[in-house]
C-alpha cells in the first residue's frame, strides 16, 4: 500500500493506482471529461487537474500514479480556476444548445459546467459550423458538438480494432473524423455504435428513429408490433436510476403496452429458432464436409466487418438470419397470415441494444414480401427510454406485464444470447442433445462463459471431441480469423460478437456502460436463464408448434426462404 | 567577461567535412578512453560533473543515463534532438555545421554508457546544410570504423540514422519526436512512462539535445570533478548562447554558467547599435520570459531562470530596443504558438485562439480591464495545465510581460494607441 495525503487527509492506495482512484475512494470527487474506464488514458482534456506538492504545474489525476509521501490538493483556487477556464474554453467552441439537444440532462459536458457553476463565459464563441453526417441509418455525427476528447477514437481503435475515426489537422483546427471519407458510410465502419456509447456529448449518437415509431403508433391503420432483444431487460432499469445487475422484463413489457404497441413480443423466441436452424446447419456442415469452422451470424456489426475486411471468409458465416430478422420475417408471413392482417398494414419495431441493427433492418435481403422491409424501425435501449419518459410513463411504478402470444414463450437458452458465449452455450445445449440423443447431465457450459476476449471449449458430439471458440470485440475476432486463415485453427464453430461482453454491452445501451457494468448485466442474464422453466431451445413448445404448423422442418424450404440469407463482399477502403 | 570556449574551441580551426582533420585534432580520443571504462563509472563521472540538459528542461543527464542503462529490455535507443525549431535559437545548427564529429563522439559515449545499439539523429527539415554535413560525417565515421560493429576494436556496436522533421515545431518535444520516429503524427504522449522506460518502439531511449551530448567528451577528458568547477556551484559547465535582435554582433557565444545577460549583450554582442536603448530582452527563445533592461544583471543559470517559472530554455537572448512595440512582439509569439500547437490538449488547443484575440485587443489599443483579467487568468491556466512544454511555456512571454510591463497594458487601456 502507498501512503499519501489528499487535501490534508492521510490516504492509503494500492500501488499502481492513480490519484483519481485514490481520491474517489476517500470521497473526493474529481471531475473528468476525456477519461473513461476501460479506455486508454490520454489525459487530453486536463479537467481533472490537481495540485501536487513540489510541482508548479498541475497534474492530471487520471494519469498520475500515487507515490509514497505525495501531497495532493484537489480543490484549491488554482485547480478550480483551471477547471473552470478549460470548461469555458470548450464551451466557446461548442454548439451549445442544450434544450434542443439529444443529450440534454444526460451530458457529461453539461454536468461539468453545472458542477463548476459556470454561469457566463468570459470567452467569445469561436465555433465554425461544420456539416453533420446523417448519411447512414445507424450513427449520427455532429462535429459541432465534438469536444475532441478522443474516446471514440480509442474505442474504435483499441477495443474494436477498426481504426475508422482519427484526429485530423492541428491546433484549433483539429477534427475528429472518419479516416478517409467525409462520411462514416464511406468507411469500413461496422456501425457498432461503441463510439456513440462512450461519447460524453451529443457529437456521436444513434440515428434517432423515435418519431417514426410514434407516427406508426398514432396511425390507426397500422398494426404495430414490437420485439425486445434479450439484452434490453437486463439494462433498461439503469435508464431509470437503477443499479446495473437487475432485471426488468415485466416493467418493460408494461411500458411498451402503455406506449401503444398492439402486441409486445420477445426476440428470445426467434433466438430459440436461430438455435434450431443454426444447430442443424452446423451438423449438416459437419456431416457433408461443408465449410468449417462455421461462424455465427446474429451480430450485424460482425457481418459488416466480415463483408468489409474478409470477403474471402463469407462461406464461414452461418446463413441464418439474426433473431431480429427471423422475427421480422415470421411477423410479416406466419403471424400476418394467422392473424389475418395484411403485412402492408403491419409495422414491426425492434428494441435492440445495438445501432448496427438499424443498418441490418434496412438490408435489401431482409424482405420476405417484395419491396417491404421485414423490420420497419429499430430503436436502441436509450431511444426506448426517451419514449417512455416523453409519454409520462413512470417506469419504476409499473406492474409486471406479460409477453403476447405466439412469440412470447421462450427459454433460458434464448435469454443468454445477450452475453458473450451465450449463443454458443445455447447451441451446444441443443446440438449435444440432438446428436447424443440423450439429455445433458449439466446444461451449463462454463468454459464459454466469462469476460475473456477469447474462450475455448471442447465438447463430445457423437463420441468425437469438437472444438469451439468464442470471441467478443472485433479485435479478438480478428485473432481467431487469422488463425483460421493460416490454417492453424481446428475449431468447428466460432461465436463472434462485436461489442465487449456481447449484446448486453452494445452500442445502444444506457450511457455509462463500463466493463464492470457489463459483467453485472451478464450475471443477471444467467440468473434469468436459471429461473426459466425451459432452458433448451429445442424444448420450447411453441417452436415445435411453429415447425408443425408452418415451417415443417429445420433447414427446410420455408426456412431457407424466410430464415436464411446470404452475404456480399464489400468494397474495401484502402 | 570573455567567452570560455570548450565545445566550440576548435570551430574555425577544424574542417567539418574531413574526419581526417577531426581525428588529427583529437576527436574520438575520448571515445577510445570511454570504451575502456566501466559503463557505470562513466555515468558516475557524468553525475560528478552535474551535467544538465541543454535543450530546455535542464534535467540531470546522469539520471536519464542511469535509468536507460538499468533497463533490461533491448534494443535501446539514443536520440539526438537537433530539431531546434524555436525562433531565436541557432546554436545546434552552429555545432552541426562546424564540428559534426564532436557531436557524434558525444552520442557514441552516451550510447556505450547506456548500452544502446541504435541511434536517431533528428534534424530540423529546414537545416539543409546541417543535414548534408551530418550525413557526410556519419558516412565518414562508418568508413573509419567509428560506427557499425566492433567500434574501435571493442565489442560495442552502434549505428545511427538521420531523420528530418517536416517543419513542425512541436516534434522537438521528446515524445512527439519519438512518435514521429515511429512514423506516427508528431503528437506527445502521456508521461509516465518516460522515454528512458518506454521510448522509441516502446524500448528504453535516451533523448538529449545536441549540445548536451557534446559535453560528454569533455567530461571524459577532464573528469567529472574538474568539469564541475566550470560555471557556478549548481549550474556547471558552459552554455552556448544564441544572441540575436538589436545587437551589434549577433551570433553564437559560449560562456560559463554564471555569466550575466548584460555581459553577453554588451561585452560579447557589442551592445545595441546606433545609440538606441535596450527596452526588453527575451530569454530562452519564443517560449521564454521577457524582462526589462534593469534586470539584465541576471545570471545565466538554472536556478535563476526557474524563478521565472521558466527554464533556461535552449539559451537564446533576443534583444529589443525602444523602437519595438511589446504588443506587436507578443502578437508574433502568440501566433507562432497558435499555429504550432498540436491541438491535443484543451488549454493549448482552445486557449491560443483566445490568447491571440485578447493580445490583439491591446495591440489595437482597445483592451479593457475585463480583457486584462481574462488574459492573465488564461495565460496562467495554460501555463499550469497544458499537457506538454509547448502549451506550458508559450504563455510565459505574456505572464512575464504582465509582471514587468504592466504599465504598458494600463497605458493602452487609458490612452489607446497601438495599431488601429
Ligand atoms: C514544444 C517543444 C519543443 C522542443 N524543442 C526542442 C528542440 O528543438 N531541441 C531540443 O533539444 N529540445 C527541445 N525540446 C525539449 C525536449 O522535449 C527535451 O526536453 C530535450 O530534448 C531533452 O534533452 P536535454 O535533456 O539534453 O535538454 C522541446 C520541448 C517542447 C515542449
Ligand atoms: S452536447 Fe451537452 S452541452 Fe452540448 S448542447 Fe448537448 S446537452 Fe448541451
Ligand atoms: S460505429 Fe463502431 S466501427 Fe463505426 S466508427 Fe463507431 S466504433 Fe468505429
Ligand atoms: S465525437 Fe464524442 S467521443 Fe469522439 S472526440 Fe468528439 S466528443 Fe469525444
Ligand atoms: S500543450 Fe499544445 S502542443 Fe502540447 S500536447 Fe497540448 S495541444 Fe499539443
Amino acid at each position: 500500500m502507498i501512503n499519501l495525503k489528499i487535501n490534508g487527509i492521510d490516504v492509503e492506495a494500492k500501488e499502481g493506482s492513480t490519484v483519481l482512484d485514490a481520491a474517489k475512494e476517500y470521497g473526493f470527487d474529481i471531475p473528468t471529461l476525456c477519461y473513461y474506464p476501460d479506455l486508454r488514458i490520454n489525459s487530453d482534456c486536463r479537467v481533472c487537474s490537481v495540485e501536487v506538492a513540489g510541482s508548479n504545474h498541475l497534474m492530471t489525476a487520471c494519469s498520475t500514479p500515487v507515490k509514497e509521501g505525495m501531497e495532493v490538493k484537489t480543490n484549491t483556487s488554482k485547480v478550480y480556476n483551471a477547471r473552470k477556464t478549460i470548461t469555458e474554453l470548450i464551451l466557446a467552441n461548442h454548439d451549445t444548445n442544450c434544450t434542443t439537444c439529444a443529450r440534454n440532462l444526460n451530458c457529461e459536458l453539461q454536468d461539468l459546467a453545472n458542477t463548476l457553476g459556470i454561469e457566463e463565459n468570459r470567452f467569445e464563441k469561436v465555433l465554425e459550423m461544420d456539416a453533420v453526417d446523417d448519411h447512414n441509418p445507424s450513427i449520427y455525427r455532429n462535429p459541432n458538438r465534438c469536444i475532441k476528447c478522443g474516446r471514440c477514437i480509442e474505442v474504435c481503435k483499441d477495443v474494436e480494432g477498426t481504426y475508422v475515426l482519427e484526429n485530423q489537422g492541428r491546433s484549433n483546427e483539429v477534427k475528429v473524423a472518419p479516416k478517409y471519407g467525409k462520411y462514416l458510410s464511406e468507411e469500413d465502419c461496422t456501425f457498432c455504435g461503441q463510439c456513440a456509447s462512450v461519447c460524453p456529448v451529443a457529437a456521436i449518437t444513434e440515428k434517432d428513429d423515435t418519431q417514426r415509431v410514434f407516427d406508426a403508433i398514432n396511425n390507426p391503420n397500422k398494426h404495430v408490433i414490437v420485439q425486445v432483444a434479450p439484452a434490453i431487460r437486463v439494462a433498461i432499469g439503469e435508464e431509470f436510476g437503477h443499479k446495473s445487475g437487475g432485471q426488468w422484463t415485466g416493467q418493460l413489457i408494461t411500458a411498451l403496452k402503455r406506449l401503444g404497441f398492439d402486441r409486445v413480443f420477445d426476440t428470445d423466441f426467434t433466438a430459440d429458432l436461430t438455435i434450431i436452424e443454426e444447430g442443424h446447419e452446423l451438423l449438416e456442415r459437419v456431416k457433408t464436409g461443408g465449410t468449417l469452422p462455421m461462424m455465427t451470424s446474429c451480430c450485424p456489426g460482425w457481418i459488416n466487418y466480415a463483408e468489409q475486411q474478409h470477403p474471402d471468409m463469407l462461406e464461414h458465416l452461418s446463413t441464418c438470419k439474426s433473431p431480429q430478422q427471423m422475427f421480422g420475417a415470421l411477423a410479416k408471413t406466419y403471424y400476418a397470415q394467422s392473424s389475418g392482417i395484411d403485412p402492408s398494414d403491419m409495422y414491426v419495431v425492434s428494441i435492440m441494444p445495438c445501432t448496427a441493427k438499424k443498418y441490418e433492418a434496412g438490408r435489401e435481403e431482409m424482405q420476405s414480401n417484395e419491396g417491404m422491409q421485414d423490420v420497419d424501425a429499430v430503436l436502441t435501449t436509450r431511444e426506448l427510454a426517451k419514449m417512455i419518459r416523453s409519454q409520462g410513463i413512470n417506469f419504476n411504478n409499473l406492474k409486471d406485464g406479460e409477453f403476447d402470444t405466439p412469440f412470447g414463450i421462450t427459454t433460458g437458452a434464448a435469454a443468454i444470447f445477450g452475453a458473450t458465449g451465450g449463443v454458443m452455450e445455447a447451441a451446444l445445449r441443443t446440438v449435444s442433445e440432438v446428436v447424443n440423443e440423450k439429455p445433458l447431465e449439466k446444461i451449463e457450459f462454463e468454459d464459454v462463459r466469462g469476460f475473456d476476449g477469447i474462450k475455448e471449449a471442447t465438447v463430445e458430439l457423437g463420441g468425437n471431441p469438437v472444438k469451439v471458440a468464442v470471441a467478443h470485440t472485433l479485435k479478438h475476432a480478428e485473432t481467431l480469423i487469422s488463425e483460421v486463415k493460416a490454417g492453424k485453427s481446428d475449431y468447428a464453430f466460432i461465436e463472434v460478437m462485436t461489442c465487449p461482453g456481447g449484446c448486453i454491452g452494445g452500442g445502444g445501451q444506457p450511457y455509462g456502460t463500463t466493463n464492470k457494468k457489463r459483467i453485472e448485466r451478464i450475471e443477471s442474464t444467467y440468473r434469468v436463464d436459471d429461473s426459466m422453466p425451459v432452458r433448451k431451445s429445442h424444448e420450447n413448445p411453441t417452436i415445435q408448434k411453429l415447425y408443425d404448423d408452418f415451417l415443417e422442418k429445420p433447414l427446410g424450404k420455408k426456412s431457407h426462404n424466410l430464415l436464411h440469407t446470404h452475404y456480399h463482399p464489400r468494397h474495401k477502403k484502402v | 567577461m570573455p567567452e570560455q570556449k570548450m565545445l566550440t574551441k576548435r570551430i574555425g580551426d577544424i574542417n567539418p567535412l574531413s574526419i581526417k582533420d577531426a581525428l588529427e585534432k583529437g576527436t574520438y580520443k575520448q571515445l577510445e578512453k570511454a570504451l575502456k571504462m566501466n559503463r557505470i563509472d562513466l555515468i558516475d563521472e557524468v553525475e560528478k560533473a552535474n551535467l544538465r540538459g541543454r535543450g530546455g528542461a535542464g534535467f540531470p543527464m546522469h539520471i536519464k543515463m542511469m535509468s536507460t542503462a538499468k533497463q533490461e529490455s533491448t534494443p535501446k535507443y539514443v536520440v539526438c534532438n537537433a530539431d531546434e525549431g524555436e525562433p531565436g535559437n541557432f546554436k545546434d545548427r552552429y555545432l552541426m555545421e562546424n564540428d559534426p564529429h564532436i557531436i557524434l563522439e558525444g552520442i557514441l559515449i552516451a550510447a556505450y554508457a547506456t548500452g544502446a545499439s541504435k541511434g536517431y539523429f533528428y534534424i530540423r527539415g529546414e537545416y539543409n546544410q546541417a543535414i548534408s554535413i551530418m550525413k557526410w560525417a556519419i558516412e565518414e565515421a562508418k568508413e573509419n570504423g567509428l560506427l557499425g560493429t566492433g567500434i574501435q576494436g571493442s565489442d560495442f556496436d552502434f549505428d545511427i540514422e538521420i531523420r528530418t522533421g517536416a517543419g513542425s515545431y512541436v516534434v522537438g518535444e521528446e515524445f512527439a519526436m519519438i512518435e514521429s520516429i515511429e512514423g506516427k503524427s508528431g503528437r506527445t504522449r502521456v508521461k509516465p512512462p518516460f522515454p528512458t522506460d518506454e521510448g522509441v518502439f516502446g524500448k528504453p531511449t535516451l533523448l538529449n539535445n545536441v549540445e548536451t551530448y557534446c559535453n560528454l567528451p569533455f567530461i571524459v577528458d577532464m573528469g567529472g570533478e574538474n568539469y564541475s568547477k566550470i560555471g557556478t556551484k549548481t549550474s556547471t559547465g558552459t552554455k552556448l548562447i544564441s544572441l540575436s535582435g538589436n545587437v551589434t554582433n549577433p551570433g553564437v557565444y559560449e560562456v560559463p554558467f554564471g555569466t550575466t545577460v548584460r555581459e553577453v549583450i554588451e561585452d560579447l554582442g557589442g551592445g545595441v547599435p546606433n545609440e538606441h536603448k535596450i527596452k526588453m530582452v527575451q530569454l530562452g527563445g519564443a517560449c521564454g520570459p521577457i524582462i526589462p533592461e534593469f534586470m539584465l544583471d541576471l545570471q545565466i543559470d538554472f536556478e535563476r531562470f526557474e524563478e521565472f517559472e521558466s527554464k533556461t530554455g535552449a539559451g537564446a537572448i533576443i534583444v529589443m530596443d525602444e523602437r519595438q512595440d511589446l504588443f506587436e512582439v507578443l502578437m508574433r509569439i502568440v501566433k507562432f504558438f497558435q499555429h504550432e500547437s498540436c491541438g491535443r490538449c484543451t488549454p493549448c488547443r482552445e486557449g491560443h485562439v483566445h490568447l491571440e484575440k485578447l493580445v490583439h485587443s491591446f495591440f489595437k489599443g482597445d483592451g479593457n480591464p475585463n480583457e486584462l483579467y481574462s488574459l492573465e487568468s488564461l495565460a496562467r491556466v495554460m501555463h499550469h495545465s497544458s499537457l506538454c512544454g509547448l502549451g506550458q511555456s508559450s504563455p510565459i512571454s505574456i505572464i512575464s510581460s504582465l509582471s514587468y510591463f504592466r504599465d504598458a497594458f494600463h497605458d493602452r487601456m487609458a490612452f489607446g494607441g497601438g495599431e488601429k
